[in-house]
């Protein structure tokens, strides 16, 4: 019987596979039971005893089946993950836990990995430091083994399928095969989460926030992805895979249309030119996002490299990183955001306070503010860099004119002690500010005045003007960038810079979305940043529409009241042209 | 008991191939094998794991202590294996 599922349709595409369920171990997953009864000792030892054979078995095996697909180096890694499991100061060292401090073998594991991991991570050496996430790796497999579920692993992953998990957590993503993993279906998570943001880069359907209705796909199941529509469907019948069957190739169809566009600048037709660019995670995307046709990086979000790690990334690594962006894109521009940390995004390495609202507590500029070792250090690194592109440089959640003013005199001190050490930066780099709260976009008139650009971010601008937690199913349906107060902030923060001789960009969401389109041109947007997937088709919208008539437009949506009535006069107007 | 002192030559000290050779050879021999690093630290001779993280780079004194029937050879063995900068270079 086939039974049919609706999440969130977070990336584009049909896709019809195998379930893969995936359920994350972490090493320092919650232990229920820390400790034994002398009785109990040899007990834990065998337990001990078994995951480690186990493990080994498995790691053998692992070996057998990637040799021909994998590189030495990649072999390399599983194989010191073997040496490690015969270490006489490893698994010894956890049975002595178990004998001396009565813990139970899940404690005793977490303590040793703990002790080399961070031993691993305080390294100067580079290659040492890594060896810590292999210790991390085999502490994982050993917890596994010792509750005896099946390896479950997604670097692992070596035929086709269609993941099934709770959520993705960034690092997740990073280890993917996205030559094996089709499609993703997680029970959390909506349009503007990681999985989402990553699924797009990479052109992956997913349907996102399926809730517990998700408990019914099983290991191996049939899957129809929708991700246009947000439909999944389990165990489909002839009829369904034949019609989604054709509805994929429909869609291939298209997209070989759209392609046409992507080397195509985006002018309207009455000779109107925007600069499309592109968000992106990591330097490699850069690359990615030329290829889908941008015209520079308007989101380049840092915080990944700092997620992605065990441990605060230097200067120097962040400084490889940053130049890598900055050579890809040459004379293209490449807009940095410094740190974005806090909220839903949080570091394995880094205690943040406990908060009743972490959206409204310690992040971004906040936190960098008040760490001013490690905003001066990424600071530093990004100046480094950009000697070799055209680098911009922007401050998130800034408030108030005093937090721009306070980080830009970090940023003037870090100049300071690069021309000190006379290390070259780019003395023209532009400086400016994302506008994602209220406050700011308000204030945008004073703003104008002392940076040199805006970039709207719409994920958190509708988040904080409608007091909407975007990660919240129950009031999803209030977040809508059409809201007629957002629109105002829109623009406001638009005329505000062009009447001080600056520009404003937008990289959240509603720069990509098709719909926003004659809204963004009527007001003026100067630059469009959006995932890199969706730059071909809002290429072709441009090209279809002209600037008289989006103005013309926007002076009527300005007369409505309510999100419906203006969605429905744009889809209207869109519907027309 | 046997021991002796040595200083690390190689440009890469005690890395992944240097430790993995040094435990090599170290299996060869009955006896308990200590390395001690400087600072009084000290790890098991035939633990990768232990030499890696004693961060031995070069320039680093170390002793080699070995305690069994074939300490001699063992010590002998190993100072020998770093002062030969473990075959680099």
């Amino acid at each position: 019987m086939s039974e049919k599922l609706i999440g969130i349709g977070a990336s584009n595409g049909i896709k019809i596979g195998t379930a893969y369920l995936y359920k994350p171990v972490t090493v320092n997953s919650k232990i229920e039971r820390e400790t034994i009864e002398e009785s109990e000792i040899s007990n834990e030892l065998n337990r001990l005893e078994n995951a480690k054979e186990n493990s080994y078995d498995e790691l053998e095996l692992l070996i057998e089946k990637v040799k021909e697909s994998l590189d030495t180096e990649n072999i390399g890694i599983i194989k010191t993950q073997l040496e490690f499991l015969n270490d006489p100061s490893f698994i010894p060292e956890i049975g002595k836990k178990i004998e001396k401090n009565k813990y139970t073998a899940e404690k005793a594991i977490q303590e040793v990995v703990n002790f080399y991991s961070n031993l691993f991570a305080g390294m100067k050496d580079e290659y040492l430091r890594e060896r810590g996430s292999d210790i991390k790796d085999i502490g994982k497999r050993l917890l596994r083994n010792l509750v005896n579920e099946k390896s479950n692993q997604l670097s692992e992953i070596n035929e086709k399928v269609i993941l099934v998990t709770d959520d993705l957590t960034p690092s997740d993503t990073v280890q993917l095969n996205k030559e094996f993993v089709q499609a993703f279906v997680t029970r959390i998570g909506g349009k503007t989460s990681h999985t989402a943001i990553l699924a797009r880069t990479f052109d992956i359907p997913a349907v996102l926030g399926m809730g517990d209705n998700m408990a019914i796909i099983q290991n191996g199941d049939i899957l129809i992805i929708d991700g246009n529509s947000g439909i999944c469907i389990v165990n489909p019948d002839q009829d369904e895979i034949e019609d989604y069957q054709r509805k994929a190739e429909q869609e291939f169809e298209s997209a070989k249309l759209l392609k046409e566009y992507i080397n195509k600048q985006a002018i309207t037709k009455d000779g109107y030119q925007i600069e499309i660019a592109a968000n992106i995670g990591n330097p490699e995307e850069a690359k990615i996002a030329l290829e889908k046709g941008a015209e520079g990086i308007g989101l380049y979000r840092t915080e990944f490299l700092f997620m992605n790690n065990d441990h605060l990334p230097t200067e120097e690594e962040q400084y490889q990183a940053y130049k890598m962006a900055s050579e890809t894109m040459k004379e293209k521009p490449l807009i940095i955001r410094t740190l974005d940390i806090g909220g839903d995004k949080e570091l394995s390495y880094f205690t943040f306070p406990k908060e009743m609202n972490p959206f409204l507590g310690y992040r971004a500029i906040r936190l960098t503010l008040d760490r001013k070792d490690i905003f001066i250090t990424q600071l530093r690194a990004i100046l480094r860099a950009s000697a070799y592109g055209n680098v911009k440089i922007m401050f998130p959640m800034i408030s108030s004119l005093a937090e721009f003013r306070s980080a830009k005199a970090i940023y003037e001190e870090a100049k300071k002690q690069l021309r000190d050490e006379h290390i070259t930066f780019d003395e023209k780099i532009e400086l400016g500010i994302m506008i994602e709260i209220p406050s700011a976009a308000l204030l945008a008139d004073q703003f104008a005045k002392e940076v040199d650009f805006f970039s709207i971010g719409t994920n958190d601008l509708v988040q904080y003007t409608l007091a909407v937690d975007r990660m919240n199913e129950k009031v999803a349906y209030l977040y809508d960038y059409f809201h007629p107060a957002v629109l105002q902030l829109i623009q406001k923060t638009i005329e505000a810079s062009h009447q001080a001789g600056k520009w404003t960009g937008m990289c959240g969401g509603m720069a990509g979305d098709p719909v926003a389109a004659p809204i963004l041109i009527g007001l003026g947007l100067d630059e469009w940043s959006m995932d890199a997937s969706s730059i071909s088709k809002i290429k072709q919208v441009i090209s279809r529409l002209d600037r008289s008539s989006c103005k013309l437009l926007v002076e009527d949506i300005f007369q409505l009241g309510t999100v419906e009535e203006i969605r429905a006069k744009l889809k209207e107007f869109y519907d027309s042209i | 008991m046997f021991s002796t002192e040595v200083t690390i030559l190689n440009k890469e000290g005690f890395h992944a191939r240097p430790a993995q050779l040094f435990v090599e050879k170290s299996n060869k021999y009955q006896s308990q094998i200590k390395v001690i690093r400087e600072d009084g630290t000290e790890v098991d001779g035939k633990s990768i794991l232990g030499l890696m993280t004693l961060e031995l780079t070069k320039g680093k004194k170390i002793i080699i202590e070995a305690d069994g029937v074939d300490e001699k050879e063992a010590v002998e063995e190993l100072s020998q294996l770093i002062e030969s900068k473990f075959g680099e270079e």
